[in-house]
């Protein structure tokens, strides 16, 4: 594992090295050719609200790539086409036909922007994106973090045995003192040691005792454990990453996970979904990175990982269309009850108004899911039993509430009082 | 030496079974009931071990739902949409304020709290261009069809919300057009 992980890291450095170099030779290109810096902020910034939504400069989205389409067109007629495309279309000119069977969507006609805007959006595709000249800064910088306790568990590993050779040496000496043979060297072999404990009652009874002891700690630890699934963090088919979605782009939960609101299961999102946002991201930002259990995956790991997307959606990047071949994401199932246990997401979600983090945890902030709380009957009853009823809106049942309350002689009625207790409310 | 083995072996056998991999599922008492003998939601195996992706029987309609959406995704469609498609529901403050919950889940990441089109994603650079709302020429029908299908980059988000969703989130759109001027 460390030698992959090494190699990962090396092959990091020599990929950064190579888009350092690649962005250095870009800069100086650019440099060579005299740029208005005022028209291309005011194109970029034009070209950015209204046309990015379709157009990129150097890739095929919904429209055409745009870079250096006043080599290709006449001012005139790109002019008239953004202002409005349909009349152009209508007039019978050939090349706004052509154009038009780009894509089967019509282009949003700009009549808002004057001739000078026009030109200065023009402008920008011609010239490109200003180079940012502190963009490389932390290349080096980036992929040390050792393990931490790793030297920790070296120290325990070489304290327990000094601890074993102190005894040996002792148990050696001791029966030196009794009369046995002098045997070289400081330290017992196995044997003697073994010889040792045997003649020696009162370290019996210990070693029993402790070891009886020992058997009971894991035997009790392993039957706490059975079908308790809480930390379980399976290898999910696609290296998908909570934080980067929900965490830093703060994508609500209930985007992806729709059915939470209405059904038992929160629901796996399909890849149409997942499509909504990738069918325009194709690629991560340069600096991504997301960090797992098995090591460091960088932005070329990570746009693999949406070319997995694509691959089961059945779209093709190049083409931008689906090609009609489809094929399941074979997710792993993290969360998961028992069929003797009913268990409702409306319920909690929508009826209850709980947020999602009360029981699946930092879902935000972690880049592999792992299951957060323990899904033992024990952890539901004590919330059942904590949660206090907001019945504000229930005219309906305000009667029984109330009866309810002066009963339990309680200001607000908790789940349990309410029968979140019974067994038949989740067993039946 | 024979009691030595035992404790060793059991020693290592109890290790083994109780420091558990979190890449693998603990021990289940009685599997059949954790994993399900029929058909699951969320079940790895789907039905007879194929994936399931039913979809209803062309032509019905469930009880308390509406009739298929027909109108199709293309120019003409959307003209159809715009100029065609009504609104069932009246304008309620509940309609309202679920309609904004709707909204804040699945439009706002793009389109912004307000429609100006400043969502997050466009903040942190992932997409650019999202309209203003008060730029475009909407109808109840053109947003409601642009739910069903989505248009240009933005992708259908008809799987996501209900029928009486998307009408309360269409009219939150409008609201929010009116709101923008």
């Amino acid at each position: 594992m460390k030698s992959v992980a090494l190699h990962n890291r090396l092959t990091n450095v020599f990929l950064k090295s190579l888009t350092l170099l690649l962005i250095l030779s870009f800069s100086f290109s650019s440099q060579a050719q005299e740029v208005d810096a005022a028209r291309q902020k005011e194109g970029r910034k034009l070209f950015r609200s209204l046309c990015a939504s379709c157009h990129k400069l150097d890739k095929k989205l919904v429209g055409p790539a745009l870079g250096g389409v006043e080599d290709r067109r006449e001012n005139d007629w790109l002019q008239s086409w953004i202002k409005d495309n349909t009349a152009l279309i209508k007039s019978g000119d050939a090349d706004a036909i052509e154009a038009a069977e780009f894509s089967p969507t019509a282009m949003t006609a700009f009549p808002q922007l004057d001739e000078k805007q026009i030109n200065d959006i023009l402008y920008y595709t011609t010239v490109g994106d200003p180079v940012k000249p502190g963009a490389v800064a932390d290349v080096a910088s980036a992929s040390e973090q050792g393990a931490a306790p790793g030297w920790l568990i070296y120290i325990l590993a070489a304290a327990i045995i000094v601890a074993f050779l102190i005894i040996a040496s002792l148990l050696k000496t001791i029966s030196e003192l009794k009369g046995a043979p002098k045997t070289p060297g400081a330290v017992a072999t196995i044997n003697e040691v073994w010889e040792g404990v045997k003649k020696n009652t009162f370290l019996k009874v210990l070693t029993v005792i402790f070891g009886a002891l020992v058997a009971a700690y894991f035997l009790f630890g392993t039957l706490f454990k059975i079908g308790v699934e809480e930390g379980y963090q399976p290898i999910q088919p696609i290296a998908f990453s909570h934080k980067i979605h929900a965490g830093d782009n703060k994508i609500e939960c209930q985007y992806c996970h729709s059915s939470a609101k209405h059904s038992k299961t929160s629901g796996i999102p399909s890849v149409n979904v997942c499509m909504n946002c990738h069918k325009g991201i194709s690629e991560v930002a340069d600096d991504t990175k997301v960090v797992f259990e098995d090591g460091t995956l960088g932005k070329s790991e990570l746009d693999s990982e949406i070319a997995k997307i694509y691959d089961a959606a059945g779209w093709d990047a190049d083409k931008l269309e689906y090609t009609g071949e489809t094929k399941p994401v074979k997710w792993v199932r993290v969360h998961n009850l028992p069929d003797f246990a009913y268990f409702n997401h409306s319920q909690h979600v929508t009826v209850g108004g709980l947020k999602c983090q009360k029981c699946h945890g930092p879902v935000e902030e972690m880049e592999e899911v792992y299951q957060y709380s323990p899904l033992t009957m024990g952890w539901c009853i004590d919330c059942h039993k904590d949660t206090k009823v907001d019945l504000k809106g229930n005219e309906y049942y305000a009667k029984i509430h109330k009866e309810l309350a002066a009963k339990f002689g309680v200001e607000q009625v908790t789940i349990a009082q309410l029968g979140g207790k019974e067994c038949g409310k989740c067993h039946y | 030496m024979k009691s030595l083995k035992i404790i060793f072996s059991l020693v290592v056998l109890t290790s083994i079974v109780s420091c558990g991999n979190k890449r693998e599922p603990s021990l289940q008492y009685m599997p059949d009931m954790y994993v399900s003998v029929p058909y699951d939601v969320n079940g790895a195996e789907g039905v007879n071990g194929k994936p399931v992706n039913s979809k209803p029987v062309a032509g019905t309609v469930k009880r308390g739902g509406y009739p298929a959406y027909d109108i199709l995704d293309t120019n003409e469609g959307y003209e159809k949409a715009k100029n065609e498609l009504q609104n069932p529901l009246e304008v309620t403050e509940d309609n309202l304020t679920n309609g904004k919950a709707m909204y804040d889940i699945y439009c706002a990441v793009c389109h912004g709290k307000k429609g100006d089109g400043n969502g997050i994603l466009t903040e942190r650079d992932k997409f650019a261009g999202i309209p203003n709302y008060k730029d475009r020429e909407l109808t109840e029908g053109s947003i409601y069809h642009v739910i069903m299908h989505g248009k240009n980059l933005m992708g259908s988000h008809a799987s996501q919300m209900t029928p009486t969703e998307r009408w309360q989130v269409v009219q939150y759109v409008e609201k929010l057009k009116a709101d923008l001027k």
